[in-house]
């Protein structure tokens, strides 16, 4: 962490419709080629600071009311949202959000257009995501909207990749699915990051999982980062044990 | 045939033909809600102003197809003016705000329509004379199998253009999830500029069909009242919805003048529309094929 992060959030305040305050002070950051989770219960926060990073607040209503995001020296605040997904920032939103009436690869192929890659490009990138995601070949000319949760977010995912990003910004990839589909997706995403140096931003309710594979984690409580550490320092803290891991996790934690 | 049948048929083809141009008008407002969830009520005066313009170019002595291409140019510089100047600065604004803005668009494109082509009623020749024709003993309108024609033929461009192309897929994707559009990267202010020029374009071509058909006068914006019981009864995000209910539609109301007219006084051409549009939204509230999400069950 001696280097500029990719990614660096200070102070950050927010609200929604000019009366509801979501965000109070936050600051974080991400170095390139970390895994950094943002975890937190429900309603702390979370899914506004991923979208303030990807300036999708004003789309929700919302603003950025003090304090900055600089994603790669660009001021996010002033960069729309699709130039920041060609600057190599992508999202994938909370509840996955595919497109529901198109087609498994059609989703896939707007993640290049959204990219603005050439139809050379959108076919090679295409063959790379159904290997990372082999699951997803023989749903190709699915719906979107009739395949499982698992292989949506899988889509969602994969349309991202599409994007090509340098940092990929995670929303709750394992809301409603099942465990061993969770651990799938996060194996997945810890070989993309290994192999290919893709720095991600995460956030997760599931604790658990999250620290197993960040590298560092921020806890996030009614709209204040209050607590940054090595994913191991916050597996350790008495606190966060209690809170966010229930002492029923705790022990299996320490046995792994 | 029957001379019986032979007249059902008639009344049914002229009906089906009629309904051909309410589709046409229908498209138009399709393509915007679809991509913006905006309503555009504007479309009725996007459409007068077109054939308003093209009219009193050729009058001005401009040979048929200058006047074409200088009022789509018109149009598209239209439909870019209104997106840019009043939707966009009103993006994420209610869908009632919206639909208020362009209810005033309406009224200033009419003003401005007026001011700059002044108010006389205009006769509008695209060359095709009106005259009946004989197809095995039902006569048809040469006009309306004209007019036909050019609705199958945009219809037909806009589905290949939908289904076929880079830019088509992006609007499907807006249509589908507008904020996952925004967070793949798609460009939303190019994909909503893109369609209100499509918009423009689609209310020319009804615009010179319609204007031929009743004359270029300022009632002609008055069309969109014709295109609502169609987008009620089709569902107002489908293509195919708008040319199935315009044919519906059209093919009820010249029956039901027809058949149920002399027991219940005429003129139910009017209103029936509204009354089967009524009925409908009381048992299939998003339309025939107004189809809104994908759901596993």
């Amino acid at each position: 962490m001696t280097a500029t992060p990719l990614l660096r959030v200070e102070g950050l305040e927010a609200r929604y419709g000019g009366a509801v305050r979501a965000l109070v002070g936050v600051d974080l950051t991400v170095g390139a080629g970390e895994i950094v989770a943002l975890v937190g219960s429900n309603g702390a926060g979370k899914t506004t600071v991923l979208k303030a990073v990807s300036n999708l607040l004003p789309a929700e209503r919302g603003q950025v009311t003090a304090g900055r995001i600089v994603y790669d020296g660009l001021d996010v605040a002033r960069t729309p949202t699709d130039a920041l997904v060609r600057a190599g920032l992508v999202g994938v939103l909370e509840g996955r959000h595919c497109f529901r009436a198109l087609s498994v690869e059609e989703n896939l192929v707007t993640g290049g257009l959204g990219r603005g890659s050439g139809r050379a490009a959108i076919r090679a990138d295409l063959d790379r995501i159904f290997s990372v995601f082999p699951r997803l070949v023989e749903k190709r000319r699915a719906l979107a909207g009739l395949i499982s949760g698992g292989e949506q977010q899988m889509v969602a995912i994969g349309r991202a990749l599409m994007g090509r990003p340098r940092l990929l910004v995670l929303d709750e990839p394992s809301m409603g699915l099942a465990p061993k589909i969770v651990a799938e997706i996060f194996s997945t995403l810890a070989r993309l990051n290994r192999d290919e140096r893709l720095t991600l931003l995460l956030a997760e309710q599931n604790v658990t999982v999250a620290l197993r594979h960040a590298d560092r984690a921020v806890v996030l409580e009614n709209g204040r980062s209050v607590l940054e550490g090595t994913a191991a320092e916050l597996r350790a803290r008495d606190d966060v044990r209690a809170f966010y891991l229930g002492l029923g996790a705790a022990p299996a934690l320490t046995a792994a | 045939m029957s001379p019986d049948l032979a007249f059902l048929v008639e009344v049914l083809v002229g009906g089906l033909l009629s309904g051909v141009m309410y589709a046409l008008v229908a498209i138009g407002f399709v393509l915007i809600y679809k991509t913006s969830g905006v309503l555009n009520f504007a479309q009725g005066a996007m459409l007068l102003f077109a054939a308003l313009t093209f009219v009193s170019l050729t009058e001005r002595g401009v040979p048929f197809a200058g006047a074409f291409v200088a009022t789509l140019g018109v149009m598209v510089l239209l439909g870019l003016t209104i997106e840019r100047a009043v939707l966009r600065p009103l993006v994420n604004q209610p869908p009632i705000t919206l639909f208020m803005a362009t209810l005033g668009v309406a009224y200033v494109i009419e003003g401005a329509a007026q001011l700059a082509w002044g108010t006389q009623v205009h006769g509008l020749d695209l060359g095709i004379d009106d005259t009946p024709i004989d197809i095995a003993g039902v006569f048809v309108s040469r006009f309306d199998l004209f007019a036909a024609a050019v609705a199958g033929l945009m219809v037909a461009v806009l589905s290949l253009f939908f289904r076929y192309t880079r830019t088509g897929l992006a609007f499907r994707a807006v249509a589908d999830d507008p904020l996952a559009a925004l967070n793949t990267g798609l460009r939303l202010p190019r994909i909503w500029a893109a369609v209100w020029i499509a918009s423009g374009i689609v209310a020319l071509v009804a615009g010179l069909l319609w204007g031929a058909r009743l004359g270029v006068q300022f009632s002609l914006s008055l069309v969109v009242l014709k295109a609502l019981p169609v987008l009620v009864l089709g569902g107002f995000d489908s293509i195919l919805g708008a040319i199935v209910a315009g044919l519906i539609v059209g093919a009820v109301e010249k029956l039901s003048e027809v058949y149920l007219g002399p027991f219940i006084g005429g003129g139910i051409e009017g209103w029936i529309a509204y009354v089967a549009a009524l009925g409908f939204l009381l048992v299939r509230p998003s339309g025939l094929f107004g189809v809104r999400s994908v759901e596993r069950v």
